[in-house]
């Protein structure tokens, strides 16, 4: 889907652009020289620009500007209420379905505003995949739970072979295989999890959105999940909401920190955008106080 | 204790003979309270096959009611009138309930005034008596504007009416128990909101509403008040032969019966009560069938 890329600058380019509060990656040169995750970053997928969301007259997240690489995992950590749940849904528009959510500035996608006036919300959760925190497998045959994608988008060709390709994408296939036609249900957490995951897969997006995929889940499971999106990024851009910090700091390229910010006066809280880069940079050596006083396990 | 000289402490206080008593006192009283409805439910099925067995057969079935002869009296045109109305009435509820409950559970915004009272008025339709929906079908639909007169279509409309609040409200609960998650999941994957319920909430819940359905039209071929309001006809020798026809049913059939000044008649009303019991256990049975059988369990 994606040709490799080893053009460091450009990833540079993209790093130029990610513009959070200021708390920019300084040296953006120093992300080609160790990045040991040997993530292939192009050009951005998403450009966030002053992204700001409210829930009625609320403002949950504010002022998010950054730039989100292809081919890389970017996680999203922060403590409860920081907003990086929120954010991540504006990415496909799932915030459309609450409809108190509004949501201001620009989230650019290959270069179109996914907020345009005339963007239809069904035909980008179709390009941009998602998994949620809890596994929600549909109560049909594991077959029917990946084909259910597929079908709805009228795709023509051998569905057989589409949920073999998606269960063996979703490292499951060797699991199911001989059980298509049971209920999903019957399957374990970690197994239901990366069945939806192999559901995004069948419709071939090239984004996964991930809001927080392990945090029901147990080690091993989780482990598998986790090993999994390590091949996903070869062909798919992954963005992960993570609880664990050791998750971000194992699996992520990037790592954006979000806080929450008290307003005095109202007692509203907002969440916001600390500091974003890469993922070894934040946990090794953040700019931010804040930052650092949240990965050291100081707060939160 | 005394005489042990204290040197055995109860640790757990022993219960006093009186909080005893007391239990079972109020043990007591709930088993009576068992005991009452079900003592009244077997005098009156006792009651009733004492009196109504003896006349149950084929012939029974078959004959059309008799105003001469008690003997030869049968249930023909008014069980051939139930399951007319039956059939009649789920096919005017059930594409309406499920319509209406969809629309309140995955489109109104609750936020707005008229969907709320939209909500407060089905909840209050549902405890209105019959009778009153008996009153409303002789004066909007067998006269008024419609004005169809006393036949088959008047009675299925009204018994439509009668139970379209409960269908409503027994497919919006079927709906509800379908989680968030699911919506979402579907969403996620690019359906749109038609899709999400076509094939995801309604497969879901569709259980549910055919068990609160089949409850909803047990109740419907059970009423009285309102076909006997309507005009159904009493005791005729033949069964409706269209929607705008007369007819009757099994509760009127058994109404009429009962009234009859000739006593011979109450065996006949005692083994049409059977039928119509039958035929109620039947559907319960097969409501309660489909509840455990394919009830999604979330």
């Amino acid at each position: 889907m994606v040709e490799k890329v080893t053009d460091i600058d450009e990833t540079a380019d993209a790093f130029s652009r990610a513009r959070s509060e200021g708390n920019v990656a300084e040296e953006p040169a120093a992300a080609g020289q160790s990045d040991q995750n040997g993530a292939r970053m192009r050009e951005p997928i998403f450009d966030c620009h002053d992204v700001n969301v409210h829930y009625g007259d609320k403002l949950a997240v504010r002022n998010v500007n950054m730039a989100l690489g292809q081919n890389a995992i970017t996680a999203l950590i922060g403590p409860s209420g920081c907003g990086k749940s929120t954010f991540i849904r504006c990415l496909n528009r799932m915030n459309d379905l609450i409809p108190s959510a509004r949501v201001d500035g620009k989230v650019v996608y290959h270069g179109e505003d996914l907020y345009g006036a005339d963007i239809d919300p069904v035909s980008v959760r179709k390009r941009i995949g998602m998994v949620f925190q809890k596994p929600n497998p549909f109560p049909k045959s594991i077959y029917d739970n990946i084909a259910f994608g597929p079908r709805i988008m009228g795709t023509k060709g051998n569905m057989d072979e589409i949920v073999e390709r998606a269960l063996k994408r979703g490292a499951l296939w060797e699991d199911v295989k001989d059980r298509l036609k049971d209920n999903a249900f019957g399957m374990s957490g970690g197994q239901q999890q990366r069945l939806c995951i192999a559901r995004a897969l069948a419709l071939e997006p090239d984004v996964l959105l991930m809001d927080e995929p392990c945090s029901a889940l147990d080690p091993i499971s989780t482990g598998r999940i986790e090993d999994l999106m390590e091949e996903l990024k070869q062909n798919y851009s992954i963005v992960i909401v993570t609880h664990n910090m050791q998750q971000a700091a194992r699996v992520s390229d990037m790592t954006a920190f979000f806080t929450v910010e008290l307003d005095g006066d109202t007692g509203h809280r907002t969440g916001a955008v600390v500091e974003y880069d890469r993922t070894d940079k934040i946990f090794q050596n953040p700019s931010d106080k804040r930052t650092e006083d949240y990965v050291t396990g100081k707060v939160g | 204790m005394a005489a042990r000289a204290g040197a055995q402490r109860e640790v757990f206080p022993r219960a006093s003979t009186g909080s005893r008593v007391a239990d079972l006192l109020f043990r007591a009283a709930m088993l009576f309270a068992v005991f009452v409805g079900f003592v009244a439910l077997a005098a009156i099925l006792f009651d009733t096959v004492s009196d109504g067995a003896g006349r149950l057969s084929t012939d029974f079935i078959t004959n059309f009611p008799s105003k001469v002869i008690p003997e030869n009296s049968g249930i023909q045109s008014a069980l051939v009138g139930t399951l007319y109305l039956m059939f009649l009435t789920a096919f005017m509820v059930v594409p309406l309930g499920i319509a209406t409950a969809i629309y309140l559970e995955e489109y109104a915004d609750r936020n707005k005034w008229f969907n709320r009272l939209i909500e407060v008025n089905i909840q209050n339709l549902a405890a209105v008596p019959s009778v009153v929906y008996g009153i409303l079908g002789l004066a909007f639909i067998v006269r008024g504007p419609l004005g169809l007169g006393r036949v088959l279509l008047a009675g299925a409309i009204t018994l439509a009416l009668l139970v379209l609040p409960v269908v409503i409200i027994v497919s919006r609960e079927a709906i509800r128990a379908v989680p968030p998650s699911v919506r979402e999941g579907s969403l996620a994957l690019g359906a749109t909101q038609w899709q999400t319920i076509w094939k995801q909430v309604l497969p879901g819940s569709i259980a549910g509403i055919a068990t609160g359905v089949i409850l909803a039209l047990s109740r419907a071929i059970g009423e009285t008040a309102p076909l006997l309001l309507i005009g159904a006809a009493a005791s005729p020798r033949f069964n409706p032969s269209g929607l705008l026809e007369p007819f009757t049913a099994l509760p009127i059939q058994i109404f009429v019966w009962t009234q009859d000044s000739d006593r011979s008649f109450v065996a006949a009303a005692a083994g049409a009560i059977l039928v119509l019991m039958v035929i109620l256990l039947l559907m319960n049975s097969v409501a309660i069938y489909l509840r455990n059988r394919y009830e999604q369990k979330w």
